[in-house]
C-alpha cells in the first residue's frame, strides 16, 4: 500500500518549551492510526500540525507529494484533502445542517449545487440524520452534531481524516453513535489519524497505535502489541490508569 | 403657535434628520465595514496578523475617535466646503458625520468579528477555505446578529450627532430645537422636536432589535 501521509523529524516549540520532539510517522492508504497518551502530551497539537493549523519548527508533513507543513501560501489547496473533525464540533451556528455540509464543496471546490446536494443528503442519511437537514445546530444533540461534523468533512472527499478527541465533549450515551460511524468508515478503508481517550474504541478501530508522552513517541505497534503487551513502564502506567481493579 | 409654517418646518426637520442619519450610517458602513474587517484580519489573533498595518489602522481610529464630534464638525468645515460646496445644511453635515462614524463603525465591526468562535474559523480553514472565503462565508455570516446590533447602536449615535450638528446650522430637528428652544425660548417647539427625536430613536432601536433577533440562530 502506498504512503499517504509522511511526517518526518517533526519538531514543534512554543518559545523555549518543546511540545513535539522528533516525530516520525508514515500513514499508509487505508490505515487507521490511533494516537493515545496522557493529556498534555501533545497529541492534539500533533494532529493540528498535520493539516497546518499549527506551524512547526523543524521537519515536514507531506501529503502524497504536497507539503502541508512548513505552512506555505496557497495552503488551502492541500487542506481540502485533509478532513478534520474537532472535539467541539464547530458547526456553523447560523447555517442549517444541510448548509453546513454543503458550504465547503460549493464555495471551496465550486462543485455543481445539484450534485453536492444529492451527495449531502446521501451522507446525512447514512449517519441517520436526513430528517435533521433543515434544523440548526442548536437543535441537535452533541452526538448528532458530531455526526454532522463528520459528514461535513467527508463530503470534501479527503485523502486523510483527522479526528481530534471527537467524543471527549459528549455525554456517555452519545459516544457510541459517533464511534459506530467512525468504525464503519474504518471498515470501508478510509485513511484516518485519530486522537482519542476511548481505549476500547482505540483497540477496536486501530491498525496501528502510537503512544505519545512528553511530546515524544514512546511506543508504536499494533493494537494488540500496545494494549496487551506494553513494553515500556510509561505505557504500562498509562494503561493502568484506565482500569479499576483493586491494587 | 403651531401654524402651517411651523408644522411644515418640523416635517422638513424630520425628513432632514432621517436623511442625515441614514445616509451617514450607510456611507459610514461603506468605509467602516472594510476598515473593521481589516482591523480584525490584521490583529494579533486575526486571519493574517500584521502588526504594522494594524497599528496604523488602530492609531487612525483612535485619533479620530478622540476628537469630540462638535470640534470635529468645526475642524472639518474647510474639508466639508471642499466636498459639498458649502458648510451648512443637512448634506454638508453628512461629511463630518461619516468621518466621525467610520472609525466608530470599524471598532464595532472589529469587536463583532472577534466574538465569532475561533473553532468555526479553524473548521473553515481545515476545509481549505481561503481567507476571503472565511471572511465572506463564515465570519460575516456568523457575526450577523452582532453586526446588526452594532449597526443599530451606530444609527442611534448618529441620530444624536446629527442633532448636535444643529448648533452650527446643520439642519434637521436638532437645528430646530436649538434655534427655537435656545435662541427664542419657544420651549413648546423644542419639546415637540425632542419628542420626535425620541420616537425616531425608538423606531430605529426596536427595528434593529427585531431584525437581530430574527437573524439569530444560536438560541431562541
Amino acid at each position: 500500500m502506498s504512503d499517504v501521509l509522511r511526517i518526518e523529524n517533526l519538531e514543534k516549540r512554543y518559545e523555549d518549551s518543546i511540545v513535539l520532539d522528533d516525530i516520525n510517522i508514515t500513514v499508509k492508504k487505508g490505515e487507521v492510526v490511533v494516537i493515545v497518551g496522557p493529556s498534555g502530551c501533545g497529541k492534539s497539537t500533533l494532529l493540528r500540525c498535520l493539516n497546518g493549523l499549527e506551524k512547526i519548527q523543524e521537519g515536514s508533513v507531506v501529503l502524497e507529494d504536497q507539503i502541508v507543513n512548513p505552512v506555505s501560501k496557497n495552503q488551502e489547496k492541500v487542506r481540502e484533502k485533509i478532513g478534520m473533525v474537532f472535539q467541539t464540533y464547530d458547526l456553523f451556528p447560523h447555517m442549517t445542517i444541510l448548509q453546513n455540509v454543503m458550504l465547503a464543496p460549493l464555495k471551496v471546490k465550486k462543485r455543481n449545487k445539484q450534485d453536492v446536494q444529492t451527495e449531502a443528503l446521501e451522507l446525512l442519511d447514512r449517519v441517520g440524520l436526513l430528517s435533521k437537514k433543515d434544523k440548526y445546530p442548536r437543535q441537535l444533540s452533541g452526538g448528532q452534531k458530531q455526526r454532522v461534523a463528520i459528514v461535513r468533512a467527508l463530503i470534501m472527499h479527503p485523502e486523510v481524516l483527522l479526528l481530534d478527541e471527537i467524543t471527549a465533549a459528549l455525554d456517555p450515551e452519545m459516544v457510541r453513535e459517533v464511534l459506530d460511524v467512525v468504525l464503519s468508515l474504518a471498515k470501508e478503508g478510509r485513511t484516518m489519524v485519530i486522537v482519542t481517550h476511548e481505549m476500547q474504541f482505540a483497540k477496536a478501530v486501530a491498525d496501528r497505535v502510537i503512544f505519545l508522552d512528553g511530546g515524544k513517541i514512546i511506543e508504536e505497534g499494533s493494537s494488540k502489541e500496545i494494549f496487551e503487551h506494553p513494553k515500556t513502564d510509561r505505557l504500562k502506567t498509562f494503561l493502568k490508569s484506565f482500569t479499576y481493579d483493586e491494587q | 403657535m403651531f401654524d402651517e409654517q411651523v408644522i411644515q418646518m418640523i416635517i422638513e426637520g424630520v425628513r432632514d434628520t432621517l436623511y442625515m442619519t441614514l445616509v451617514s450610517t450607510l456611507i459610514g458602513y461603506l468605509v467602516g465595514l472594510p476598515f473593521g474587517i481589516g482591523l480584525y484580519v490584521t490583529s494579533e489573533k486575526g486571519l493574517h496578523p500584521n502588526t504594522f498595518i494594524y497599528s496604523i489602522g488602530d492609531v487612525i481610529c483612535n485619533i479620530i475617535r478622540s476628537v469630540p464630534f462638535l470640534i470635529l464638525l468645526i475642524l472639518l468645515i474647510p474639508f466639508t466646503r471642499f466636498v459639498v460646496g458649502k458648510s451648512y445644511g443637512s448634506t454638508a453635515t453628512i461629511v463630518p458625520l461619516v468621518i466621525c462614524a467610520a472609525p466608530y463603525i470599524a471598532r464595532v465591526v472589529e469587536s463583532s468579528l472577534k466574538e465569532v468562535d475561533g473553532g468555526v474559523i479553524e473548521a473553515a480553514k481545515s476545509m481549505g477555505a481561503s481567507n476571503w472565503q472565511i471572511i465572506y462565508k463564515v465570519l460575516l455570516v456568523e457575526a450577523k446578529t452582532s453586526l446588526i446590533n452594532g449597526a443599530t447602536i451606530t444609527t442611534g449615535v448618529l441620530l444624536g450627532y446629527s442633532a448636535m450638528s444643529g448648533t452650527v446650522g446643520g439642519g434637521g430637528l436638532g437645528d430646530i430645537a436649538v434655534r427655537y428652544g435656545y435662541y427664542r425660548w419657544q420651549t413648546d417647539i423644542m419639546f415637540v422636536t425632542v419628542i420626535l427625536l425620541i420616537l425616531i430613536f425608538q423606531v430605529i432601536q426596536n427595528s434593529g432589535t427585531w431584525i437581530a433577533a430574527k437573524s439569530d440562530h444560536r438560541k431562541r
